[in-house]
């Protein structure tokens, strides 16, 4: 948009606005709630204000894009509102750090929002996704179509006029449990058929998947060299061991060189926020669990932060260092992980992830202990963790992070750093410069390894992180071995902050605080937190009606926006680096179709 | 020099080579030290902090010590001591339940009041997430999560619904998996338990000097106390009829006397389980003995 027509169109303007003497009737309200404040804009002026973020306030990064559907809300901060949707953007600045800018753009139903795309590629999928759950369409989306549910899905599931399948009540519990709760076979009563619709005009036999997709369908489709050759399109997955689950890459290829690659998720789509927002608040908790199945301790810590800026509890000093201790080993956990399957994926098959796996038994054998699960450790709570640690506990753990880990890690690094094999199949493939990878809102591991110290628990610190000395490791060269060697640094600095946790942790205290309980029913309004999981950029967005079931559950994943810059990586390299590319981005299927 | 990197490497897959093989050939394997022989074939066995090189475990000869806090599928418990169920039908467990796979059917006396005991307890294990909050929640303790994870079966329906029967346990069973927490559960409930009897005590001393006060004050007048001597008899007899038949009706779990049969093998189903619970219980006290 040129100032030209920014100027023209400038009715009425609220100086007192933040941002209006930039771009001039651009934000047009605030959200002044008690608990995060935002600035509703305009939808002609959104693209505006949004590259004037970006160029003049240095917010680069579009973390997060989502939507509220408010027809069923109660609230009265929306008195009088007539418009149904709210799309939300999270804008954060990997230069100066610090808090968001919050960005809600009013839609009524049946209309358009610009997209922004042009300005932040990032809001690809998200936008995507956004489509896909609310219906909501975004003007000048390059490929909008839905991506976690198909093309023969009927209707918009996060829409709240919305039933799925087998669909008891709005919230839970249910009131067929208790007190005359005779149990009946869901699948007797409503049989598969009855409650599986199309959309209109649809027929499931006929259709056939289209290769019109982009930007596989743009790319050129033959004439190369001297030989009018035909490229190829070649689906990887879903089935397929290289894909970490059922994920499936969608390429086009010239030989073995890959042209144009568009990843296609969704296999493992349960709606995991329409489930959210029927659940109470605390039920919650073991579903995000589910979401990255790694690393539960930190999705369970991102959730119960975002949910106690709503409720306002204080966190007990003792639960505050039992929750760093965990979200470190579970990063240590993942990073040694994911660097034995980098591995995997260059061909070096099982050796170093079995090496993995030894410490990281070590690791979930502490977690089984304190939370009674390996995987699903349901182990934080608004307000602390659930349980204290058990006597002993804190003598192993010493002795993990003194004594083996330290080893491991530097038995890792001896076995795989200077490979040879490593080093060629990973130097200089997967490049993209860091401005690209910010662009395109990849965050965590992935732009530290392009040279950007970013990370929240530096930026924004959310627990008593600021209380640690550790570093932010960065690598220059932002590639599958900086990728993979990056993890390795930082499971190293993870080890130094679980050293300094484990040797100023109070001996004795308390580890719940607030009034515990399973009935919560938060002030309303909105709240957005977000923790440096292993991945990337974890984030809880969530919004209350002061009732006892969330209003809205938005879960921003990492490893679901990361696969942004997947297509971008990949092109111009063989296939058999796609496949090392993705693993590099360390994607978890439950995260990323949530 | 190019191959350095490759031979570094290949000495530290030989380091666990030897690791492990070396250790697997010894008369005794280390993973065997501090392990729990059941018999000849049969160990428990808990991986050290300390283990070096990989440690296999022969499943389902062999098997890990879970620790206590580990969590499977709820269990209800049957209060040996009283001899009667711990749960009330109060329905918290069915409320707080994630993926709300608790059905509870409250009972009835025989003039159709709810009483507090459930008539039908169910649980589908298939739906079960495992997450503890019935047993976190549950103000009775008469829920809690039972380590027994083998649960194959070839149906998921009726199967895995477990009824009141199967999810049952004795106290002994969950005081044998849980010690530690089961001791802390017991000095609770014995402290609440004498804080009630104090109180009721109190309740009653009060009770009594307010009547001789006002014995005391309305003297003359006429002290007309609320209730005939007959009449709380009366309501005592009825009082004390009614607890000895829920009393009876829960030891015999309700079951009529013609039902001898049914009687009979929920009966052996709980000597069955006392029986568990005891070999579960020796087998906790080999291992802390060791």
């Amino acid at each position: 948009m040129t100032e030209a027509t920014m100027v023209a169109a400038a009715p009425a303007v609220d100086s007192s606005l933040p941002y209006n003497d930039a771009v001039p009737g651009a934000v047009v309200g605030e959200w002044a709630a008690d608990t995060d404040k935002a600035l509703f804009v305009a939808p002609d002026k959104l693209l505006a204000l949004l590259t004037h973020l970006r160029d003049q306030e240095q917010y680069d990064l579009l973390s997060s894009v989502t939507c509220v559907d408010y027809s069923a809300y109660k609230g009265k901060a929306r008195a009088g509102i007539r418009e149904r949707f709210d799309v939300v953007y999270h804008l954060y600045s990997t230069k100066k750090g610090g808090g968001p800018v919050r960005l809600h753009v009013r839609v009524p139903d049946n209309e358009t929002v610009p997209s922004a795309t042009s300005v932040y590629p990032g809001a690809n999928l998200q936008e995507r996704e956004v489509y896909d759950l609310f219906g909501i369409k975004f003007e000048g989306h390059p490929n909008l179509r839905r991506v976690l549910t198909w093309e023969g899905f009927h209707g918009h599931p996060l829409r709240k006029d919305w039933k799925e399948a087998y669909y008891e009540e709005d919230a839970k519990p249910f009131k067929s449990r208790h007190p005359t709760g005779g149990y009946q076979w869901h699948e007797d009563k409503l049989p598969w058929g009855d409650n599986n619709t199309y959309p209109a005009g649809w027929d499931p036999d006929s259709w056939q998947e289209p290769v019109t997709y982009v930007p596989v369908s743009q790319a050129p489709h033959h004439g190369f060299g001297e030989l009018d050759t035909q490229s190829i399109v070649i689906n990887l997955g879903p089935h397929h061991p290289s894909t970490h689950g059922v994920f499936r890459m969608l390429t086009r290829m010239e030989g073995e060189t890959i042209l144009a690659l568009e990843p296609e998720m969704g296999y493992l789509h349960r709606n995991h926020e329409k489930i959210g927002e029927r659940n109470t608040w605390l039920m919650n908790m073991p579903f995000t669990d589910r979401l990255d199945y790694i690393n539960s301790m930190s999705n369970n810590l991102g959730y119960a932060l975002a949910v106690e800026k709503l409720l306002n509890i204080e966190v007990p000093e003792r639960a505050q260092y039992i929750r760093v201790i965990m979200a470190e080993l579970t990063r240590i956990i993942n990073h040694t992980w994911s660097i034995g399957f980098i591995l995997n994926d260059l061909g070096a098959l099982q050796t170093p992830a079995l090496y993995a796996i030894e410490e990281r038994e070590m690791i979930l054998d502490l977690f089984e202990e304190v939370s009674g699960a390996r995987l699903m450790c349901n182990y934080m709570r608004f307000g602390g963790v659930v349980r204290d640690l058990t006597p002993g506990w804190e003598e192993r753990a010493k002795y993990l992070v003194h004594d083996r880990l330290p080893r491991a890690l530097d038995q890792l690094d001896e076995l795989l750093s200077g490979n040879e094999i490593v080093k060629a199949r990973g130097r200089g493939v997967g490049y993209l410069p860091a401005k690209d990878l910010i662009a395109l809102s990849v965050s965590g591991p992935m732009i530290r390894a392009a040279g950007i110290p970013y990370d929240i628990r530096k930026a924004e610190p959310y627990c008593i992180y600021d209380r640690f000395d550790f570093d932010i490791p960065t690598l220059p060269e932002s590639d599958i071995y900086a990728r993979y060697y990056i993890r390795l640094l930082e499971a190293r600095e993870s080890v130094k902050i679980l050293q300094q946790a484990l040797r100023d942790i109070p001996k004795k205290g308390e580890v719940l605080g607030g009034k515990g309980g399973y009935t919560f029913r938060p002030v309303e309004g909105e709240a957005y937190a977000r923790v440096e999981a292993p991945k990337g950029e974890l984030g809880y967005f969530v919004v209350s009606d002061n009732k006892a079931n969330p209003y809205r559950y938005h879960v921003r994943s990492p490893s679901f926006i990361n696969l942004n810059a997947l297509g971008p990586m990949s092109v111009g390299y063989k296939v058999a680096d796609a496949v090392v590319i993705l693993g590099a981005i360390d994607i978890v299927l439950g995260e990323v179709d949530r | 020099m190019f191959g350095t990197g490759l031979l570094k490497g290949l000495g530290i897959t030989l380091k666990h080579f030897t690791d492990t093989f070396t250790d697997d050939r010894r008369k005794t394997p280390s993973r065997y030290e501090d392990s729990i022989k059941l018999d000849d074939r049969r160990r428990i066995i808990d991986q050290p902090i300390t283990q070096e090189g990989l440690l296999t475990i022969q499943y389902p000869e062999e098997r890990r010590l879970l620790p206590e806090r580990f969590r499977y599928i709820p269990m209800l418990i049957w209060d040996t001591e009283v001899g009667e169920d711990r749960c009330t039908a109060c329905g918290i467990c069915a409320k707080v339940c994630p993926p709300q796979c608790i059905w509870i059917v409250r009972d009835m006396d025989d003039q159709g009041k709810p009483v507090t005991r459930p008539a039908e307890f169910y649980i589908d294990a298939a739906v079960c997430m495992s997450c503890s909050f019935c047993t976190e929640f549950c103000p009775f303790d008469a829920i809690k999560m039972n380590h027994d994870y083998e649960l194959a079966v070839y149906d998921r329906y009726p199967q895995l619904v477990y009824d009141k029967e199967e999810l049952t346990v004795p106290l002994e069973y969950y005081a044998a998996l849980w010690p530690t927490q089961f001791a802390e559960e017991q000095e609770r409930r014995a402290k609440e338990k004498e804080e009630e009897r104090r109180r009721e005590e109190e309740k009653k001393a009060a009770a009594e000097a307010k009547a001789k006060a006002k014995a005391a004050g309305a003297e003359g007048g006429e002290a007309k106390p609320r209730r005939t001597k007959e009449e709380l008899d009366a309501m005592k007899a009825q009082a004390a009829a009614k607890a000895a038949a829920a009393k009876a009706g829960g030891a015999e779990a309700s079951a009529p006397a013609a039902d001898d049969a049914e009687a009979a093998a929920k009966k052996a189903r709980l000597e069955e389980m006392k029986r568990k619970a005891a070999e579960k219980a020796a087998q906790r006290k080999k291992e802390s003995g060791e």
